[in-house]
């Protein structure tokens, strides 16, 4: 009865202000400050511009993965295939830049345009074929690694040219091109989710798929739209990946697509859809980025990294379910 | 005037009939009841009028148009509106996102790009209808999933609103609702059709849907099996043209009492 009519405390209130003005859960921020000084702490390598910028780097590709998630996921849907259709982009830009030999600009398209097609075809399915996103994405997963190997014979594609090396190595200013890239990426995506009709139509599509179709959305085609950025999204992290390597590596992204929709959950993204948002996501990438260069500065095996982003996954999931049930016990 | 006309409307879902030829006018600023027993066919009556459903055969015009190849948004542009019974409302967004969904004004951001929402004249305008209504929303800015049943139900209502309709569907409005707020909905709809928006109601409680009705469709095995004005009609014969027949007396005393 009291709590009624006193006004929410201070944290409540600068909560609700994060979460309402910049959309961001600001648990995430604190959990990214708590980690990064207990690494500094832990290690002294950690707390350095060139470490910061490894961790930025690093970070990269599964950020762009981690904002392709977080529109999915956005919209109630799913893809479990972001790693692998990042695996088959890298190869399909190798294969066009090397083997075929065109100039890189058609590379770089050929790597979007693979993960876009490839994403296009998991939303004509989910939307017209009626199979769940769950088993459309994880049939692409099969399917896409699959055809990365057999486009590179099972072998790395090397001998980049400098042009697409450069977008993977190249530092102006100091600056690694990927995080250039993901840092701007993050800024378009940002404004197209939280401030356009298309952005807010994903999260109530999300929300309530039925109060979307009421309000006149074309579910279905907006769906497909989604599913067909993703998968676009997942083509520009091959690009990054493969220029950064300097390979079309059939085997690059597995298991990226755990870190990324991980990343995405800790940034609050609802797993249900209807709430995301892409700073938090980046915020959540960045935890993920910190916990690997973290654990990796202190000599952690990297099977032990794999375990320790799994359970972040659950742990994640556990605290947003925990808290959605304890506001709606109100 | 006749606003709404609907002709031999015809709808199945697999082997399943749900409406044999259906015929139903609305003339502007009239209130009409739709009642029928449960599987009667009412909900998917009025999907098809709002573009949810696709009629199989059959005609639908609104104000002199051939609407049926519309979809939900082009309907809602000409003036239809429904207030579903689940509401139908994005739990996680806030009020004006609910009232502007799939209809955001937006603006150019610095100038320079368009498409974007314009958030603070959503706010705006949401308030102002809110306030219109007369209700009062703890919060404008917090999540419509957080208010109680009759706050969400003024955000529906709301939304209905906003763009001034020529007609609105009201599914079971009151069904949910506490007395009180009854009789708020059922003023509601009287200011409707004094502002000349038409209104059909579809109800289950007889006593609200004779109190504020002008005409009562009862839709009976998926036909509009009888027309009554209500000025001219009692619950005896509502409730007898519902269950066609059989023990009419009992039903009807039944309903008398509730």
């Amino acid at each position: 009865m009291a709590s009624e009519t006193t006004q929410p405390g201070f944290w409540a209130r600068v909560q609700r202000a994060s979460v309402e003005r910049l959309h961001i859960r600001l648990e995430s921020l604190v959990v990214l400050l708590a980690l990064s000084t207990a690494m500094a702490l832990l290690s002294p390598y950690f707390l350095s511009l060139s470490n910061f910028l490894n961790i930025l780097l690093a970070t990269s590709t599964i950020g762009v993965l981690a904002i392709a998630a977080t529109f999915v996921i956005g919209s109630g849907g799913l893809d479990l295939s972001l790693g692998s259709v990042m695996g088959l982009a890298g190869v399909a830009g190798a294969f066009v830049a090397v083997n075929l030999g065109w100039p890189s600009v058609f590379a770089v398209v050929a790597c979007i345009l693979a993960g876009g097609i490839a994403g296009h075809i998991n939303g004509q399915l989910v939307t017209r074929a009626f199979v769940p996103a769950f088993i459309v994405t994880l049939g692409m997963l099969g399917l896409a690694r699959g055809l990365a190997l057999v486009i590179s014979q099972g072998r790395a594609i090397y001998g980049l040219p400098p042009e697409i090396v450069y977008i993977g190595q190249g530092r102006p200013f100091g600056i690694p091109m990927p995080v250039i890239i993901l840092v701007l990426t993050a800024i378009v995506a940002h404004a197209v989710l939280a401030y356009t009709r298309f952005g807010r139509h994903t999260l109530a599509l999300g929300d309530s798929e039925g109060a979307a179709r009421a309000a006149g959305i074309r579910v279905e085609h907006h769906r497909r739209i989604i599913y067909t950025l993703s998968g676009a999204l997942a083509g520009l992290a091959g690009l990054l990946f493969t220029a950064r390597v300097n390979a079309g590596d059939p085997t690059a992204g597995i298991n990226y697509e755990l870190t990324a929709i991980t990343a995405a959950i800790i940034g609050g993204t609802n797993l249900f859809g209807g709430r995301a948002s892409i700073l938090g996501t980046m915020i959540g990438a960045l935890i993920m980025g910190v916990l690997q260069n973290g654990l990796t500065l202190l000599a952690v095996q990297s099977y032990y990294q794999q375990m320790a982003i799994g359970a972040v996954l659950i742990l994640a999931v556990f605290i947003d379910q925990y808290q959605v049930r304890k506001e709606s016990r109100v | 005037m006749t606003l709404l006309s609907l002709r031999g409307i015809r709808k199945s879902f697999g082997a399943v009939d749900v409406l044999h030829g259906v015929d139903l006018s609305v003339a502007a600023g009239e209130v009409v009841g739709l009642v029928g027993d449960n599987g009667a066919g009412k909900s998917t009556l009025m999907k098809t009028i709002t573009g949810i459903y696709r009629a199989d055969t059959g005609s639908i015009e609104f104000d002199g148009k051939d609407i049926l190849a519309l979809d939900p948004g082009q309907r809602r542009q000409l003036g239809i509106e429904m207030i579903y019974q689940d509401l139908s409302l994005a739990k996680q967004q806030d009020v004006a996102s609910n009232i502007f969904l799939g209809r955001e004004p937006t603006k150019r951001l610095f100038g320079l790009f368009p498409g974007f929402v314009d958030k603070s004249e959503m706010d705006r305008q949401a308030a102002r209808m809110i306030e219109r209504l007369g209700a009062h929303l703890p919060s404008i800015n917090r999540s419509v999933g957080s208010f109680s049943g009759g706050q969400q139900q003024t955000v529906a209502i709301a939304r209905a609103l906003t763009f001034n309709p020529k007609l609105v569907i009201m599914d079971e409005p009151t069904a949910a609702l506490a007395v009180r707020e009854v009789q708020s909905v059922l003023d509601l709809i009287r200011r409707l059709r004094s502002e000349g928006i038409a209104v059909i109601l579809i109800s289950h409680r007889l006593n609200d849907v004779l109190s504020v009705t002008d005409r009562i469709v009862v839709l009976r095995h998926g036909r509009a099996d009888a027309d009554l004005v209500t000025a001219k009609t009692n619950m005896n014969e509502v409730v007898s043209r519902i269950v066609g027949g059989g023990d009419i007396a009992a039903a009807a005393a039944h309903e008398q009492r509730g």
